[in-house]
C-alpha cells in the first residue's frame, strides 16, 4: 500500500459530501465493493468523486473464500471491473465463507481449519488473484463458536495461505480482541504472534456484549467506537512491526463525520508514535 | 477426505435457517452453543435490513413490526441470490401478494413492485437522454419506421384498477395526508435525469407506448398501441412528455441512427 497512508474510515453515503472534501493529510476510505457493483448511477459517481481525492481500499465480504467450491466467476468479473475503474490502493477479502449454493449469507461463517479447507482456501485466493490481475489480502475473523478438531491453528493457517499464494494478511485487532474473549485465549499472545511482515492493513472497530449472554459472548458489532483494550492492542502491535495503513470500521448507531474522523486521528496519532520514538 | 467441508457447509447454512432437531452430527455441537444464535441472528438481519432499504414504501405504509415480520418469512423462503443486496428482493413483490397477513392490502404487492422499480433506474446502466429535438433531427420521411429506444434507466408500470402510485409516492415523498386517493388504475414513469431517480404520472397510453418502444416497434406501430388505448391521446404531447423527462436514450433502427448529424 502506498506509503503515504496513515489512518482511513469506512466510507458512509451519509458522509460522501464530507468525505470527499476532508483534507486531513494520509486519509483514506474503505467500501465493501459488493454495495458498488452496479451498472451505473449515482452510487458510482459519488465514489467516483471520492476516489479523486483519496486513495480508496475494496475490503469484500463475499468471496467466500472458504466455501468448498471455487468464487463466482461472473462475481470476479464484475470487481475486476469496478477494480479497473477505482484503481483500488488494496483489496482484501476474509477467511471465511458466506456465498454457499448459490445462496448468499449476509456474514462471515466459520469453518474447521483441516488440511483440506487449507487446500481450497489457497485454491479460491489463487483463483482470486488471477482473476483480479492483483494479490489480495485476507482478514482473520471473528470467533463465537468453539470447534473440537481445528488441525491448523488460526495464524499458522494464514501463514501458510499467504506463503503458498503470495496474498497479504490484515489483522482485525477488533476481532483478535472479541474472539480472545468468546474463546478464552490471549489477545496479546495473538497480536505478537501474528507476522508483522505479512500485515498490509489493520483494522479498527467498535464491539458489543450480546444481549443475552453480556460479558460471555462479545459482538463483532461495529456500532460502538473502538474500545480501549484494542486501541491498547493496536499500539502494541504498531510499537512491534511499525505503522501500517490502518482503518477504523463503523457501520450501526453512526455518528457524525466529525466525530468519527476524531477517532480516525486517534489512529493516525498512534501510528505515527513509533516513527516519533525512533527519531 | 475431500467432502467433509462441503457436506459441514451444508448442514451450517440448513442450521441457520431451519432450527430442526435434531442438528445434523456435522454441526450438532455447534448449533447446540448459545453463541451460533449469532449467525442466524447476523443473516436474517441483514436480509431483513436489505430489504427495509430496498422497500422502504412498502415498510411506511404498513410499519416497522409488520414490515420486518413479513420480510424474516421471505428471508426464510429465499436467501439472496448474489451478494449486490441492492439487488435482494425481486420476489419479494410476488411473495406479498401471497402473503395472507397481507390480503386485506391488496395494493401492497404493486407498491412493492414501485420501490423495485425505483431501485432498478437507481443502479441501471448510465446513457445520455435525448430530448425533443431528437424527433426534429430526423428526416420526416424516416419517422414512421424509427425506434425509440428507452433509457436503461427508464422503468413504468400501469396498475390495473388500484391508485398504486398515489399510494406508493406518498410513503415515498414522506407527504402529509392530502385526502382521498381516487381509487382507479394509475401509470408512473421513473427516469434519472440526473443523479436521482425521479418519477411523474403518466397515462395508459404512454404506459403502452413505452411497452411498444422496449420491443423494438417502429414509432408508428408504438402510436397505434397508444391510439388503441385512447383514441383522444395527443400523441405529440404524449412523445414529447416522455423525452422531456429523459425516458429515451437513441432514436434510430437497431442497426442505423436517423440523426442528420450520424454520418
Amino acid at each position: 500500500m502506498n506509503a503515504t497512508l496513515t489512518a482511513g474510515l469506512g466510507l458512509k453515503p451519509q458522509h460522501f459530501a464530507e468525505a470527499r472534501d476532508c483534507p486531513a493529510a494520509g486519509l483514506w476510505f474503505e467500501v465493501h465493493p459488493e454495495n458498488y457493483l452496479v451498472d451505473g448511477g449515482p452510487r458510482l459517481r459519488w465514489l467516483e468523486a471520492v476516489r479523486e481525492r483519496h486513495p480508496v481500499s475494496l475490503h469484500g465480504v463475499a468471496l467466500s473464500l472458504a466455501a468448498d467450491a471455487p468464487p463466482d466467476a461472473s462475481h470476479l468479473k464484475r470487481l475486476r471491473a469496478l477494480a479497473g475503474r477505482i484503481e483500488p490502493a488494496l483489496v482484501s477479502e476474509h477467511l471465511a465463507w458466506s456465498t454457499w449454493r448459490g445462496a448468499y449469507h449476509p456474514d462471515l461463517l466459520p469453518f474447521l481449519r483441516t488440511g483440506e479447507a487449507l487446500s481450497r482456501v489457497c485454491a479460491n485466493v489463487s483463483a482470486a488473484q488471477d482473476a483480479l490481475g492483483r494479490t489480495i489480502a485476507l482478514e482473520n475473523p471473528s470467533h463465537y463458536l468453539r470447534f473440537d478438531g481445528h488441525e491448523w491453528d488460526e495464524i499458522a493457517f494464514l501463514s501458510e495461505i499467504a506463503r503458498r499464494t503470495g496474498c497479504g494478511l490484515l489483522l482485525d485487532v477488533n476481532n483478535v480482541f472479541v474472539s480472545a474473549a468468546n474463546l478464552g485465549f490471549d489477545a496479546g499472545e495473538y497480536i505478537d504472534a501474528f507476522p508483522g511482515e505479512l500485515v498490509r492493513e489493520i483494522h479498527l472497530a467498535g464491539h458489543s456484549r450480546d444481549p443475552l449472554l453480556g460479558d460471555a459472548l462479545l459482538v463483532d458489532s461495529h456500532d460502538a467506537p473502538v474500545a480501549d483494550p484494542v486501541w491498547a492492542l493496536h499500539e502494541r502491535l504498531v510499537r512491534r512491526i511499525g505503522p501500517r495503513p490502518t482503518l477504523v470500521e463503523r457501520d450501526g448507531n453512526l455518528p457524525g463525520f466529525a466525530e468519527l474522523l476524531a477517532e480516525r486521528d486517534r489512529a493516525h496519532a498512534a501510528l505515527a508514535a513509533p516513527l516519533a520514538r525512533a527519531a | 477426505m475431500g467432502a467433509r467441508l462441503a457436506h459441514f457447509q451444508d448442514a451450517f447454512a440448513r442450521a441457520i435457517l431451519i432450527d430442526a432437531q435434531p442438528a445434523d452430527p456435522a454441526v450438532a455441537d455447534l448449533v447446540a452453543q448459545p453463541a451460533f444464535a449469532v449467525y442466524r441472528n447476523t443473516v436474517v438481519k441483514g436480509c431483513v435490513d436489505a430489504l427495509q432499504a430496498n422497500f422502504p414504501a412498502v415498510a411506511g405504509l404498513v410499519g416497522d413490526e409488520w414490515f420486518r415480520a413479513a420480510a424474516a418469512e421471505f428471508v426464510a423462503d429465499g436467501l439472496p441470490k448474489e451478494p449486490s443486496l441492492l439487488a435482494y428482493g425481486d420476489a419479494f413483490p410476488a411473495f406479498l401478494a401471497g402473503f395472507p397477513p397481507a390480503a386485506d392490502l391488496p395494493y401492497l404487492a404493486g407498491v412493492a413492485r414501485l420501490d423495485r422499480l425505483w431501485t432498478e433506474a437507481h443502479a441501471a446502466a448510465d446513457a445520455p437522454a435525448i430530448g425533443r429535438e431528437a424527433l426534429t433531427g430526423v428526416d420526416p420521411e424516416w419517422l414512421g419506421v424509427a425506434v425509440l429506444q428507452p433509457h436503461p434507466a427508464a422503468r413504468w408500470s400501469w396498475s390495473g384498477r388500484d391508485p398504486i402510485y398515489s399510494i406508493w409516492r406518498r410513503n415515498r415523498e414522506e407527504r402529509a395526508d392530502e385526502g382521498e386517493i381516487a381509487w382507479r388504475g394509475e401509470g408512473v414513469l421513473l427516469t434519472r435525469p440526473g443523479d436521482a431517480v425521479e418519477w411523474m404520472a403518466i397515462d395508459r397510453a404512454a404506459c403502452l407506448f413505452l411497452d411498444a418502444c422496449s420491443h423494438a416497434l417502429a414509432l408508428d406501430e408504438a402510436l397505434a398501441a397508444a391510439l388503441d388505448a385512447d383514441p383522444d391521446a395527443n400523441v405529440v404531447r404524449l412523445v414529447n412528455s416522455l423525452l422531456d423527462a429523459g425516458a429515451f436514450c437513441r432514436i434510430g433502427l437497431p442497426s442505423h441512427d436517423f440523426r442528420r448529424t450520424s454520418p
